[in-house]
C-alpha cells in the first residue's frame, strides 16, 4: 500500500523565518503575540502577531527573482523556495502545487487593479516563479484550509496524479480580517488564553508555511511523519459557530483514527485548534471526551502565534511534527486553570516524553472540522 | 486514466436565468438580475426555507442548485453519506467587496458579522450541509476555470476509500454580473460514466 509522508518544512512568522527558529522560540515558551498599534494593520490597537516585513523584504531580495510581489507572495516564495531546495526534487509533470489561504491578497480590493485578489492569480504567480508544470489548486476552506490541504495533497498522491505535492499556506493580518472578527466581538483585548477559565477570545496572527507531501522515503527530513488518516466533516449545525456537542469534529477524528488503524488511546499528543473563544474550546473538549481523548496531552499554539487562519492548520502540524521529533510536549501558552465544560489534559509546561502518534485538529466557519493522524518515522 | 466503477446519477446547471435538471429546463425567468432571479427561483423551487434570504448570493446559488439534486422528489431518499466537493474561480469576492465597502471609509464604518461570515467560499457547503443534515466530507477549491480532472480525482478518492457513498460535485461561480452553477452527483449507480470527457460534456451542454 502506498504510504504518504510529510517532510521538509518552513515557517515564516513573528517567531522566525525557519521551522528551527520557530521551534526554538516555542520551546522557550516565547510568544509572538504583542500589542500592535499601527494603523497600517488596523485603525485601533490590537493583540496579534505579525511577520517582520523588513526582514521579509530582504530575504526575498536575496533570492534574486527580481519580480514585483506582494507581502504574501514574497513570504510564500521565500518559504516554498526553502522547502523545494531542501527536498532536492526536480519539478516535473508529476509534481503538484497546492496553495491554502482564506483571503490571499485581499488588500488588492483597495487597488485600482483588483486582479491579484483572485486566488488563482496568486497561485499562477507561485507556479510561474518555480516552474511548476501542472495547474496549482487553491484550498480555501476557512480555518481548516492549511490542514485540509494536506488531505487534498494525499488524495492526489493516492490517485496517482502526482508523486510529490508542495503545499504552501498563507494568510496575513489585515483591516479586512480584523474588522470582521471585531464585528463578531470575537477578539480578545489581551493575549489569548486557550482552554483557560479566563479566556476572552482570539488574537489574529499572520504566518506562511510550506511542506512537502510525498510518496517517497528518499531524503525525508529528520522530523518527517507518515500521514495515517484524515477526514473533514461538517457539523451541519451553524455557519458561524461550532456544534456544541462537537459533532463534526468527533466524526472527523473517528474516521481519521479508523483509517489509521488506531484507537484513541494510541494517540500520544493532540495539537488542537484552541482559538480561546468560549464556544470553540468547549466544543473541542466535548469532542475529545466523546472519543476518549480527554486524558491525552493537548495544546493550542494560538497564544504563540494568534489565529493564523488559512495557515494555522499547516503551521500547527509542522510544530506537532517537531514535538514528536524532539519527544517534547510543548506548553499550551496562556493556560493556567481549566475553563472548559469537560475535562482536558492541557499541557501546562514543557515535558520530555516518548512520542509516536499525534492528532492534529482544526475547525472553522461553515461548520468544517478537520482531523489528521500521523506517526513519527525516525 | 483508469476506469472507475462510478457514475453520474444526475446533474443540474444554472445559467442565464434558467435552471436545467438532467438536461431538461425546469425553471426560467426573464430577469437578467441574479438577485431577482434567485428570489423567483426560490419561490418556485424551494419556498419553505426562510433562512435562504439571509444567505449571500453565492450560497443562494449553490443551495438552489443543490436542491434539484438533493430534494426528496428527485430521489427515493437522500443518502446521508453524500460528500461535497465544490470549487469556483472568484472565491467569495462578491461578498468580500461588500465587506470591503463597509470598512473603506472610516467615517462611514459599518462591518457586519452577517456579511463577514460569507467572506469564505466554503460557507455555501455549510448551508447545504445544514439544510440536508449532511455530516460529511467537505472541501472547497479555487481554480482558474472548471477543471473536471481535479473534481474526478478528489471524488474517486472519497468513493474508493469509502469515506463517502456519494459525492455532490459543484462549480458555483459568481463575479460581478456573471454567474453559473453546475452540480452533479456521483455514486456507483447511474447511466453516465464518471470520467473527464463525460463531465466536461455535461458542463458545456
Amino acid at each position: 500500500m502506498t504510504k504518504i509522508y510529510l517532510s521538509h518544512s518552513t515557517i515564516i512568522s513573528a517567531l522566525g523565518f525557519s521551522t528551527e527558529e520557530n521551534i526554538r522560540n516555542v520551546e522557550a515558551n516565547i510568544s509572538g503575540v504583542k500589542l500592535i498599534d499601527d494603523t497600517s494593520y488596523f485603525h485601533s490597537p490590537f493583540y496579534g502577531s505579525i511577520i517582520d516585513k523588513d526582514r521579509l523584504h530582504s530575504a526575498y531580495k536575496k533570492l534574486e527573482y527580481n519580480m514585483e510581489a506582494s507581502v504574501l507572495e514574497q513570504a510564500m516564495i521565500c518559504s516554498l523556495a526553502e522547502v523545494i531546495s531542501a527536498s532536492k526534487l526536480k519539478i516535473s509533470s508529476k509534481t503538484g502545487l497546492i496553495i491554502s489561504t482564506t483571503k490571499g491578497n485581499i488588500n488588492a480590493l483597495n487597488k485600482q487593479d483588483q486582479s491579484s485578489a483572485y486566488l488563482s492569480v496568486l497561485a499562477q504567480k507561485i507556479k510561474t516563479v518555480f516552474g511548476f508544470k501542472q495547474q496549482p489548486i487553491v484550498v480555501s476552506n476557512a480555518c481548516v484550509s492549511g490542514v485540509l490541504a494536506l488531505s487534498v495533497a494525499k488524495r492526489y498522491l493516492l490517485e496517482n496524479e502526482y508523486d510529490n505535492v508542495f503545499v504552501v499556506s498563507g494568510d496575513l493580518v489585515s483591516e479586512f480580517i480584523l474588522s470582521g472578527f471585531n464585528s463578531f466581538q470575537a477578539m480578545s483585548a489581551e493575549p489569548c488564553k486557550p482552554y483557560d477559565a479566563k479566556r476572552k477570545g482570539i488574537n489574529i496572527g499572520e504566518a506562511v508555511a510550506s511542506i512537502l507531501v510525498t510518496k517517497s522515503t528518499a531524503n525525508l527530513s529528520e522530523d518527517a511523519v507518515e500521514l495515517l488518516g484524515e477526514s473533514s466533516i461538517n457539523d451541519a449545525n451553524h455557519i458561524s459557530g461550532p456544534s456544541r456537542i462537537g459533532e463534526g469534529l468527533s466524526r472527523s477524528i473517528t474516521i481519521a483514527l479508523k483509517e489509521a488503524g488506531l484507537k484513541a488511546t494510541d494517540i500520544d499528543y493532540i495539537s488542537a485548534h484552541g482559538t480561546a473563544t468560549l464556544f470553540n474550546d468547549n466544543m473541542e473538549a466535548e469532542a475529545f471526551n466523546r472519543i476518549g481523548l480527554q486524558k491525552t496531552p493537548v495544546n493550542s499554539y494560538k497564544a504563540y502565534y494568534g489565529h493564523t487562519l488559512g495557515t494555522s492548520g499547516l503551521l500547527e502540524t509542522i510544530l506537532a511534527m517537531q514535538s514528536l521529533h524532539k519527544n517534547t510536549l510543548f506548553t499550551s501558552l496562556g493556560f493556567t486553570n481549566l475553563g472548559t465544560n469537560k475535562a482536558l489534559n492541557v499541557i501546562s509546561k514543557n515535558k520530555k516524553t516518548t512520542l509516536t502518534y499525534a492528532l492534529k485538529t482544526a475547525s472553522g466557519f461553515g461548520g468544517v472540522n478537520t482531523a489528521v493522524v500521523f506517526k513519527k518515522i525516525y | 486514466m483508469e476506469e472507475t466503477p462510478f457514475y453520474i446519477e444526475s446533474y443540474v446547471s444554472i445559467k442565464e436565468s434558467s435552471i436545467a435538471f438532467n438536461g431538461k429546463n425546469v425553471f426560467c425567468s426573464e430577469t437578467k438580475d441574479l438577485q431577482l432571479f434567485l428570489k423567483k427561483a426560490y419561490k418556485a423551487r424551494i419556498s419553505n426555507y426562510p433562512k435562504f434570504h439571509k444567505m449571500d448570493l453565492l450560497s443562494q446559488l449553490a443551495l438552489l442548485a443543490s436542491e434539484c439534486i438533493l430534494k426528496p422528489e428527485s430521489h427515493s431518499s437522500i443518502n446521508k453519506n453524500t460528500a461535497l466537493i465544490f470549487a469556483n474561480h472568484a472565491s467569495s469576492l462578491e461578498t468580500d467587496r461588500k465587506h470591503q465597502s463597509s470598512i473603506t471609509d472610516k467615517n462611514n464604518y459599518y462591518p457586519s458579522p452577517s456579511v463577514f461570515v460569507y467572506t469564505l467560499p466554503n460557507i455555501c457547503l455549510g448551508e447545504i450541509s445544514i439544510k440536508h443534515q449532511l455530516h460529511t466530507e467537505n472541501c472547497f477549491l479555487v481554480m482558474p476555470s472548471f477543471s473536471p480532472k481535479d473534481f474526478l480525482i478528489q471524488t474517486n478518492y472519497l468513493l474508493k476509500s469509502g469515506k463517502a457513498e456519494k459525492v455532490l460535485c459543484g462549480w458555483v461561480n459568481l463575479d460581478a454580473n456573471n454567474y453559473e452553477a453546475f452540480l452533479y452527483l456521483v455514486s456507483n449507480t447511474g447511466a453516465i460514466k464518471h470520467n473527464e470527457t463525460e463531465i466536461l460534456e455535461l458542463y458545456t451542454k
